[in-house]
């Protein structure tokens, strides 16, 4: 999905430069107010993190695999404004050093796969958190499903503004939506179970658990001499949890925007655009070649499938897994948290 | 305590609890004079590293005080203190974060307001006497363990402190890197305070030790004699290599 | 260990090229390619003298072709992509070779491919003839905020140890018999993941501690400084100059 030079006409690609300064200069100031001296190292880290797990692919649908974007679950382990430096300094990096992305497309390739997948990742998440706290799990899965579709929609925004190719809009949100929905539903399963793994070893480390946690238990050690416990343990009350009705019906309620969103622009004629992206091969098959046969390892999007099908599929699945999650979240407490 | 002459490290009644609660330290008594090498030992989960971090303020003391050459490590000291105590860690990958060697063992002199022809000497000298001064503008990622793992001394020579800390100094090394590190180790006259679990390095090395059990110091006294106590090594955990004797003499 | 992989990508050598102070080749490509992305599609001789001038950089800089036609693999997505326009396009068709195709859609189609490729050529030559540190610097002489440029530097640093870290995870996995094949391994693949940014999360709080104990108060301390001669500049901002000249030239 890296957008190369040319893809849009210059004045689109400068104003989403000018987009992308202003986002990532709100989001330097905001990462020193959380992180202070530590903001350097940490988002140094937790970029490389990102960069890293790009290359973990997963199996989408039959024969097809995709890999994580990131955006969500950066904003979800390390709060919004380090989580836009993160990928911005991962696309900045994919950009200068790689050629993974053009020089004059980098302020589009930050909008729409650093700032927007973490935005709005970050606000489904705060949205679902908020109306039923303790769901971090649920809110992850959520955020992380609805922030891949809302990039894909952003690209094919900026594409109606000043893209170069003749291709009717409808048709490219058609393609990008029905795919991204398809990315989206791994990127959700994947972002949901490693929010959920890191909660269960290092809850202290999920930003967006932050409050949401159980309250230290402080036990008296036994020493050979006396001791002093100056332990500063913030004791916080569990926070009781809120009713699941809004939640659930928040959550149903973007998946059925989404899916309307999709559907209505789904073209009926299968377009052929399957073969944008490459069908690279299987889970879990991560490059060897870092920096040698880098392109190989595509990481680009995923494919395979005719894209009107895959629409039709993307709705259809989208309805199923809300659903299913929906179910379950009624139907037991599946958050560790 | 009392003692009138300044010593490199005084630790006293130092005791910490993790912000989870658990007690890691519970009244840690210690001195180091100028110019000795001391081990300290223990086994995994004793306090070791916990202990480690007090000496130049990363952590801060729940209860006792720590002094480093006569400079209480408070939050108004923290500064001089860093300067005072260098730190070499367990992975020299955490310790080598810059682009080159270079760059790295600039870092500390550098934030100190070394500058220009001075910062250069300073580094130049400090690789030298770690023996990589040919690797200068390598970046880390390409040594191998061991010249990491001297390089992460040179960081911390560059800055020359009054006593130099190890971690698990021989941890993944191979013999002959463990070798050449003793050697450097030994040629440096600064004091030295090695935390390890390994006995014969520490018997080779240091002519004290410490033995830290449970948040405690159980033991002090000569590494020789220590070692030789087969009772009180088993009592804390430590043991010495299969067909390992203590040489005579 | 997981060191060399950026050999690679960085073709040492002593070269005019390789030579010039970062800041000024960064500004360079970054100008050609804007100037590129502005150049109408209609002026096919225009792009054909861009190549050429491409082409004379890296000869100069001693860069062979192979190793500039295999960092292009890069672009075969959008390659792909740029075929299917003439398919789907809108507008006036014709025929080729018996197949239907738009004309607007040829165009777009030439357009993004000759842009997108000179892109990424000149990207690729800025990458093997600077290090990846060196590039940094330079970005840093841009005034690029020095927190991002931190952040990349730690990135830059850090990314084969975690990439390692992961690909030992990986091989602890195959080596009990498990290969990821579909779904239903998808949460082994996250338990993996979220063990990853734990031990990442973990290096860089002891990274952190590390520089600390250095003296760390926040601002990193300037080592190098590469100053660049006006002659330097010159010699860099031929190639976007030269670009601009044949872009103004009534062809």
């Amino acid at each position: 999905m890296h957008v190369p030079d040319g893809f849009f006409n210059a004045v689109t690609s400068l104003s989403a430069g000018v987009v992308a300064a202003a986002g990532v200069a709100v989001c330097l100031r905001g990462a020193r107010r959380e992180l202070d001296d530590r903001t350097a190292p940490m988002a140094g880290l937790v970029a490389a993190f990102i960069f890293a797990v790009q290359m973990l692919n997963f199996p989408v649908a039959a024969g097809t695999s995709g890999h994580l974007l990131g955006g969500a679950l950066a904003a979800i382990l390390v709060g919004p404004s380090t989580g836009v430096l993160c990928m911005a300094v991962v696309l900045l990096v994919q950009g200068v050093f790689f050629a993974d992305g053009g020089l004059t497309a980098l302020g589009v390739n930050i909008t729409i796969m650093g700032i927007v997948t973490v935005l709005v990742g970050w606000g489904v998440f705060r949205l679902v958190t908020g109306l039923a706290r303790g769901r971090v799990v649920v809110a992850a899965f959520l955020a992380a499903l609805v922030s891949v579709p809302a990039s894909a929609l952003v690209f094919t925004l900026l594409f109606w503004i000043g893209g170069t190719a003749p291709i009717e809009v409808g048709a490219v949100a058609a393609a990008m939506g029905g795919v991204h929905v398809l990315i989206g539903i791994g990127e959700a399963v994947i972002t949901a179970l490693t929010v959920s793994a890191v909660l269960a070893v290092r809850p202290d480390l999920v930003y967006g658990a932050r409050g949401l946690t159980k309250p230290l238990v402080l036990r008296g050690a036994e020493g050979a001499t006396t001791t002093t416990t100056t332990t500063a343990g913030e004791e916080r009350p569990v926070a009781p949890r809120g009713t699941l009705k809004p939640f659930l019906l928040g959550g149903v309620g973007l998946t059925l925007v989404l899916a309307g969103a999709v559907s209505f622009f789904a073209s009926p004629e299968p377009d052929g655009l399957e073969a944008v992206a490459q069908n690279h091969g299987f889970i879990d098959q991560e490059s060897d070649h870092l920096f040698g046969h880098w392109a190989l390892a595509d990481y680009g999007d995923v494919g395979g499938i005719p894209v009107g099908v895959a629409g039709i599929i993307g709705v259809g699945l989208v309805l199923l897994i809300g659903g299913v999650v929906a179910h379950a979240a009624r139907s037991r407490d599946k958050t560790k948290v | 305590m009392g003692s009138t002459v300044v010593n490199s490290l005084e630790v006293r009644q130092l005791a910490y609890a993790y912000p989870d609660g658990t007690q890691a330290l519970f009244g840690v008594d210690l001195s180091i004079a100028r110019g000795e090498r001391v081990a300290l030992l223990g086994p995994n989960g004793a306090g070791k590293t916990t202990l480690v971090m007090h000496l130049n303020g990363i952590l801060t003391a729940g209860h006792g005080t720590v002094t480093v050459a006569g400079t209480p490590v408070a939050k108004d000291t923290l500064k001089e203190v860093r300067q005072r105590v260098g730190l070499v860690f367990q992975d020299p990958d955490d310790q080598l974060f810059m682009p080159t060697v270079r760059d790295d063992v600039a870092f500390g002199p550098a934030n100190a307001g070394v500058r220009g022809d001075e910062l250069d000497r300073v580094v130049k000298d400090a690789l030298e006497r770690v023996g990589m001064l040919e690797f200068a503008d390598r970046p880390p990622h390409h040594l191998s363990f061991g010249q990491r793992r001297r390089v992460a001394v040179a960081t911390v020579l560059a800055m020359a402190p009054e006593i130099l800390v190890l971690d698990e100094p021989s941890s993944n090394l191979d013999p002959a890197a463990r070798r050449e590190l003793a050697e450097i180790l030994r040629s440096l006259d600064v004091t030295v305070l090695m935390v390890t679990h390994d006995l014969p390095y520490a018997l080779e090395l240091c002519e004290r030790a410490l033995i830290l059990s449970g948040g405690v110091i159980a033991a002090d006294g000569p590494t020789r004699e220590l070692l030789a106590d087969t009772d009180l090594l088993a009592r804390h955990r430590l043991e010495l290599p299969y067909g390992f004797a203590i040489p005579a003499g | 260990m997981g060191a060399g992989h950026h050999h690679q990508l960085y073709l040492p050598g002593v070269s005019v090229v390789h030579r010039l102070p970062p800041q000024c080749k960064l500004l360079a490509v970054l100008a050609f390619a804007i100037v590129v992305v502005a150049t109408p599609r209609e002026r096919f001789s225009a792009f054909a003298a861009y190549a050429v001038l491409l082409a004379a950089v890296a000869v100069a800089a001693r860069v062979p072709a192979a190793h500039i036609v295999r960092r292009m693999a890069i672009e075969i997505p959008f390659v792909l992509f740029a075929f299917l326009i003439p398919v789907i396009g809108l507008g006036e068709r014709t025929t080729v070779l018996g197949l239907s195709l738009s004309v607007p859609g040829l165009w777009a189609a030439w357009n993004i491919l000759a842009k997108a490729t000179l892109g990424v050529v000149a990207s690729i030559l800025l990458a093997a003839t600077t290090e990846p540190r060196v590039i940094l610097v330079g970005a840093q002489r841009l005034r690029l905020p020095s927190l991002l440029v931190q952040i990349a530097m730690f990135m830059l640093r850090y990314m084969d140890v975690i990439v390692d870290e992961m690909r030992r995870m990986r091989v602890a996995r195959e080596s009990r018999g498990f290969e990821a094949r579909d779904v239903r391994h998808i949460p082994v693949l996250a338990r993996s993941a979220g063990a990853l940014f734990i031990r990442s999360y973990e290096r860089g709080e002891r990274v952190h501690l590390a520089m600390l104990s250095r003296g760390y108060t926040g601002e990193m301390p300037i080592i190098h400084d590469i100053s660049a001669s006006v002659r330097q500049w010159g010699t860099a901002l031929a190639l976007p100059a030269a670009a601009l000249a044949i872009w103004g030239l009534p062809w």
